[in-house]
């Protein structure tokens, strides 16, 4: 295997394996979010700022995973 | 045709030995921008017949001020940190939105038989997301010194109790280091990789498909915004707290 095709792999295996968790746990936190909005809908103001918040910390993995990938493919 | 990403921002021109990139243009323009239109704002207030632009302009400052009284907890704090991270909020958010300008991509230059786009993001360049980062990481330590006082805010991260708090002060220091790459790497990461991918997919589909990208971006572009300006208050705020323990302590000393 030459090295760029070595490190095409790496950089798809980089961003695949890392958005698993993220996507998952950003699943959970908006179900969690709607079902509060739909038990409460008055607080959707209060919930739906938290949400963004709490799913972009969620999202940082997946973030630094990408980086990663982008540095691989084109640094 | 082949696709043209670089990871560092493009060279426009050498200033002496200092070269100009097209992030740094970019990033002066909108700053120059954002003080002409504020200067232009203070010269017409008025409090007897307050114009539309006035009155849009207090709601959304009065909101956001709001927020942050909400998040941070007393209204003394909230104006201490209110105007960095609205400033923040203002300056990221707006040249974030810029870049959905259609045909400015279009205005090139040529440097050394490379043709360079005049504009790009000017938060896809790591230097000036890193830089606005340090301004909050050092801010935060500044604060927790204050508050804690030098010896307090040295005793955080050598606890020499018990083995195990000893430990965790030691990961303290790496959560300290772990903010830097966190906050920058977020902001940086998610708008280049709106660029990437905007530019991935005009390469792929000229026509129609790329729009619902375009979306997303316009979406994580406010998002990531509002989440950099929130995380530098949420900062602040758990750097400016005493704990419980901490006032007992200092209460029997």
């Amino acid at each position: 295997m030459d090295l760029e095709s070595a490190k095409m792999i790496g950089a798809g295996l980089a961003i695949g394996l890392g958005a698993i968790g993220p996507g998952i746990g950003e699943g959970i936190a908006a179900s969690k979010a709607l079902e509060a909005i739909g038990r409460n809908p008055e607080a959707s103001g209060k919930i739906m700022p938290l949400m963004f918040v709490s799913m972009a910390i969620a999202e940082s993995t997946a973030i630094y995973a990408l980086v990663i990938a982008l540095i691989i493919l084109f640094g | 045709m082949e696709l043209n990403i670089s990871l560092s921002p493009e060279i426009l021109f050498h200033i002496g030995n200092m070269p100009i990139t097209n992030t740094l243009i970019g990033s002066f323009l909108i700053s120059l921008a954002i003080i002409i239109f504020v200067l232009y704002l203070n010269r017409t207030l008025s409090k007897d017949k307050p114009g539309k632009l006035q009155n849009l302009i207090e709601l959304l400052i009065s909101e956001a001020f709001d927020f942050t009284e909400s998040i941070i907890g007393t209204k003394e704090k909230a104006k201490k940190i209110f105007p960095l991270a609205f400033t923040m909020f203002i300056f990221i958010l707006i040249s974030n939105l810029i870049t959905f300008i259609p045909g400015q991509a279009a205005i090139t230059l040529n440097h050394g038989g490379e043709t360079v786009s005049i504009f790009r993001a000017a938060m896809a360049d790591y230097g000036l997301v890193f830089m606005m980062t340090m301004i909050t990481v050092i801010l935060i330590q500044v604060v927790a010194v204050a508050v804690h006082g030098p010896f307090g805010y040295i005793g955080k991260f050598f606890n020499f109790k018990s083995p195990l708090s000893f430990f965790l002060g030691l990961m303290d220091i790496v959560g300290e280091l772990a903010k830097i790459v966190s906050l920058s790497f977020r902001l940086f990461g998610n708008i280049f990789a709106g660029e990437v991918l905007g530019a991935v997919m005009l390469f792929l589909a000229p026509f129609f498909i790329p729009l619902p990208f375009l979306f997303l971006g316009l979406l994580s572009a406010v998002v990531q915004a509002f989440v950099f300006a929130v995380l530098t208050v949420v900062f602040i705020k758990l750097a400016s707290e005493i704990e419980e323990d901490e006032l007992v302590e200092q209460a029997s000393m």
